[in-house]
């Protein structure tokens, strides 16, 4: 088997969530071999709160969300309020080359895990923080979750449409915070690498929203300009929208960038008589009329399904293609081809359909290898074999609630 | 054009994660371009490859200075091109490639965005140049990836986000009135393909220390937006509904103030308690029926409604801070009006100072991530186009001025 990306590197993973944790799952489809630490006292999030899993759940293995946010992982239980805990973790921190948390800043000084410790026990610890707001000025301690860090970074006064309310997004938020981590993680290792220096990393998931952002925050700073959500408009291009198809609720994309684009889209279309006319003659005026161009285009998309547009269209070279929906995507023959989507199984869960990773690499290709684990399902390994912790003191540690 | 302009370089104080990588850059607008300015901000020597005359379509783009269209006055093309070297090669002309191969050769990392088809006919694809340097990381960030059977499809920003599923995804919590799927805003989904592409590109950088070979990245814009609703998309594999159907059914969510909107979003029956508080103890919230709500999802509709009527009252700032002093997770649905005046992003120093010949001095976004030891560096300004061409092509790869006014003439550089 080829070589991973990552292979050698131990994360000790505190994190929690959606944030933290995906960060850690892109990590370890690259390879990073990471330790997941848990409490039973207070699981991660996504394996019994309502918030991720819906009401009602109750066995923390059940959670598919947290099976798919934690792949190739594996997980201990550990009570970090336990006086016995910290000696476990400092020996586990002097074997792994990265931590990362995403508790609210000051929790992990309060459990006597700041950076400053850690790095006497590893000097050369990659330590990322991941909080809503930073761990510095007078609001990093405020709460957040990825509908916050959309609506506070920025981004969900900008999506939806100029005359409706604006729209927060979804988990996206944190998943964007956490590729974020991912990256500043990476850079972290190779500096390391190069140079035998560790770092802390403290990431504001409310900035990496807005750095998304930084064009239309540029035009406030340029030109006093506060922008609104355009729905699918462009400043440029028409047309450029959404148009109905055959079926319910089927839609196609399609944007016009150049002359010759339109010329092709127009004799797709039978060059129809309105195509001529001068209110469509130019980028200009059709960008001027493009309301009523988007319904003519409309009345012509709606003959056929989303899939037959986008082939006559991209045929002459015009970029159409459709909006499809979560299942569509499951029998895109593209898609498929493409190995998008992979299956695991799980002893309690069953067969799962999980995405792939969302890179092709040609020499060292990432990969799902492994189901999301139980709550403690690798404390034999972890404690007894990787620590090497007698079983005799394990077993009482046991007794006394230490791996609780 | 403003050649020969010389930008003042601040001498660089801290040292920088990727001091020493050299990258070279053939891409536009916003993909491509925002993947090497995540690694020219945190060190790394970015050389811009633009096509001549007009030069990276992210030039054309606004925000322009003034509103006044010019190449070298887009707050879109600076913001995705800071610390980098642009120089002008026309790779249609042999030259032209002759001087993109001399360049391959010298980088580690090249990021590109054109079409699979467009590399290969002109014999530089990941084949080709591996020959000429084996230790290449070539990242090709397209719409579609280099195979499948869409990878020649044409797809802009809009298309790559609606054909990835997340625009239909995000429609299941529009409102009502407007039901027709959406993009993101701006170019999001290409931000999102740089930034993934960027986390491969890293990777193959650090296993090459170890394997000492270079790999070609396959980055689809595609499969990196699908990759932002990972959780959600999933669902859908396996014949589930999706997760965060849930929002609609929690108290809290979007609600309107008397100036704009907040977000609520509660985790935890701590979370409900502040709520319950911010709202002041009202008499409805005091029904035991909703003692359980934070795990039930019973009666969030009634629960915003008796919201709603207070919240139309407040301000958003008071609600926010309000709410978070009282354990209860909120944020305001900000404008960028209130990121530049927003006093935390001032704490952390999130904008910085930046000048620019032609854009003058002005505060710029800079980065989510404070290194304690590498911090990123905003100390040189989008360049200007093919300012740098002497610099690379007389300094570095030795042609003569004589050869450089040869190839300006022939439309090469």
């Amino acid at each position: 088997m080829s070589r991973l990306p990552l292979e050698g590197i131990r994360i000790a993973d505190f994190s929690w969530a959606w944030a933290g944790p995906y960060a850690t799952l892109l990590l370890a489809f690259m390879g990073a071999e990471v330790i997941k630490i848990e409490t039973s006292k207070r699981p991660d999030h996504t394996r019994l709160r309502a918030l991720s899993t819906g009401p009602g759940a109750t066995d923390p293995d059940l959670s598919p969300i947290f099976n798919d946010l934690n792949l190739n992982k594996m997980a201990i239980t550990l009570d970090l309020a336990h006086p016995k805990a910290l000696v476990l973790v400092k020996k586990m921190i002097s074997i792994s080359d990265v931590v990362i948390e995403n508790f609210r800043p000051g929790v992990m000084g309060r459990l006597g895990l700041a950076y400053d410790v850690l790095r006497q026990i590893r000097p050369d610890i990659v330590m990322l923080s991941s909080s809503s707001l930073g761990a510095e000025g007078a609001e990093s301690k405020y709460a957040g979750y990825a509908p916050i860090f959309a609506a506070h970074g920025g981004l969900a006064y900008l999506t939806g449409y100029p005359e409706a309310r604006p729209v927060p997004l979804m988990g996206s938020s944190d998943l964007r915070s956490a590729a974020t981590s991912a990256f500043a993680i990476l850079t972290a290792l190779y500096h390391r690498a190069q140079t035998g220096e560790g770092q802390h990393i403290d990431l504001s998931s409310v900035e990496t929203i807005s750095v998304l952002i930084g064009d239309a925050i540029l035009d406030y700073i340029m030109n006093s300009r506060v922008p609104i959500r355009k729905g699918n408009r462009d400043e440029i291009m028409a047309p450029h929208n959404c148009y109905p198809c055959k079926g319910k609720d089927k839609w196609v994309s399609i944007a016009i960038a150049t002359e010759d684009e339109w010329q092709s889209f127009c004799a797709a279309l039978g060059n129809p008589p309105w195509a001529r006319e001068e209110k469509f003659c130019d980028a200009y005026r059709r960008w001027q009329n493009q309301e009523e161009l988007d319904r003519l285009i409309g009345e012509w998309t709606s003959n056929y399904t989303h899939y037959e547009v986008m082939e006559m269209l991209q045929q002459v070279g015009v970029a159409a293609i459709p909006s499809f929906d979560g299942t569509e995507l499951f029998q895109n023959p593209h898609l498929k081809e493409r190995g998008f989507a992979t299956e695991v199984t799980h002893p309690k869960i069953g067969r799962r359909v999980v995405l792939a990773p969302p890179w092709k690499f040609s020499d060292t290709p990432a990969r799902v290898s492994q189901r999301g684990p139980l709550l403690g399902e690798h404390n034999e390994y972890i404690y007894g074999d990787l620590l090497g912790i007698p079983e005799a003191e394990i077993t009482q540690m046991e007794e006394e609630g230490v791996f609780y | 054009m403003a050649r020969g302009y010389v930008i003042k370089r601040k001498e660089q104080t801290s040292k920088t994660a990727l001091a020493g990588v050299k990258v070279l850059e053939y891409a536009q607008l916003a993909a491509g371009p925002y993947c090497t300015k995540l690694l020219a901000d945190l060190g790394a020597e970015v050389i811009k490859i633009e096509p001549p005359r007009v030069g990276d379509e992210a030039r054309r783009r606004e925000p322009f200075l003034n509103d006044i269209p010019h190449p070298e006055r887009s707050g879109f093309f600076f913001y995705l091109n800071t610390n980098k070297l642009s120089i002008t090669l026309n790779i249609n002309t042999t030259t032209g490639r002759k001087i993109f191969k001399e360049l391959v050769k010298e980088c580690d990392i090249l990021v590109e965005d054109n079409p699979p088809r467009a590399m290969k006919d002109l014999s530089l694809d990941y084949a080709s140049l591996q020959i000429i340097n084996p230790r290449l990381i070539m990242t090709s960030i397209t719409p579609f990836g280099q195979y499948g059977p869409y990878r020649d499809y044409k797809a802009y920003h809009l298309n790559t986000y609606h054909g990835s599923g997340v625009a239909k995804i995000l429609a299941s919590i529009l409102p009502e009135e407007t039901p027709m799927p959406t993009k993101g805003p701006g170019f999001l989904g290409e931000y999102d393909g740089g930034l993934n592409a960027s986390t491969a590109t890293m990777a193959a950088l650090y296993t090459r220390l170890f394997t000492g070979r270079g790999q070609h990245i396959d980055i689809s814009k595609q499969e990196s937006l699908i990759a932002t609703e990972r959780v959600e998309i999933d669902m859908f594999g396996n014949n589930e509904r999706g997760s965060t159907v849930w929002l609609q059914y929690m108290a809290g969510g979007l609600q309107r103030c008397k100036d704009g909107y907040v977000m609520i979003t509660l985790g935890g029956k701590h979370h409900w308690d502040g709520l319950i508080k911010l709202l002041g103890n009202p008499d409805w919230a005091q029904d035991e029926k909703y003692e359980e709500e934070i795990n039930t999802y019973l009666h969030a509709q009634e629960i915003n409604k008796h919201i709603a009527e207070w919240m139309i009252n407040q301000t958003k700032e008071e609600v926010y801070h309000r709410a978070q002093a009282l354990n209860c997770p909120a944020g305001m649905v900000t404008t960028v009006e209130d990121l530049v005046a927003s006093e935390q992003l001032k704490a952390r120093g999130f904008f910085a100072d930046v000048e620019h010949p032609e854009l003058g001095k002005f505060k710029c976004p800079t980065a989510s991530y404070r290194f304690s030891k590498t911090p990123m560096r905003l100390d040189h300004p989008a360049p200007l186009l093919g300012e740098h061409n002497e610099e690379i092509l007389i300094k570095r790869l030795g042609y003569t001025p004589e050869e450089l006014a040869q190839m300006r003439g022939a439309g090469i550089i």
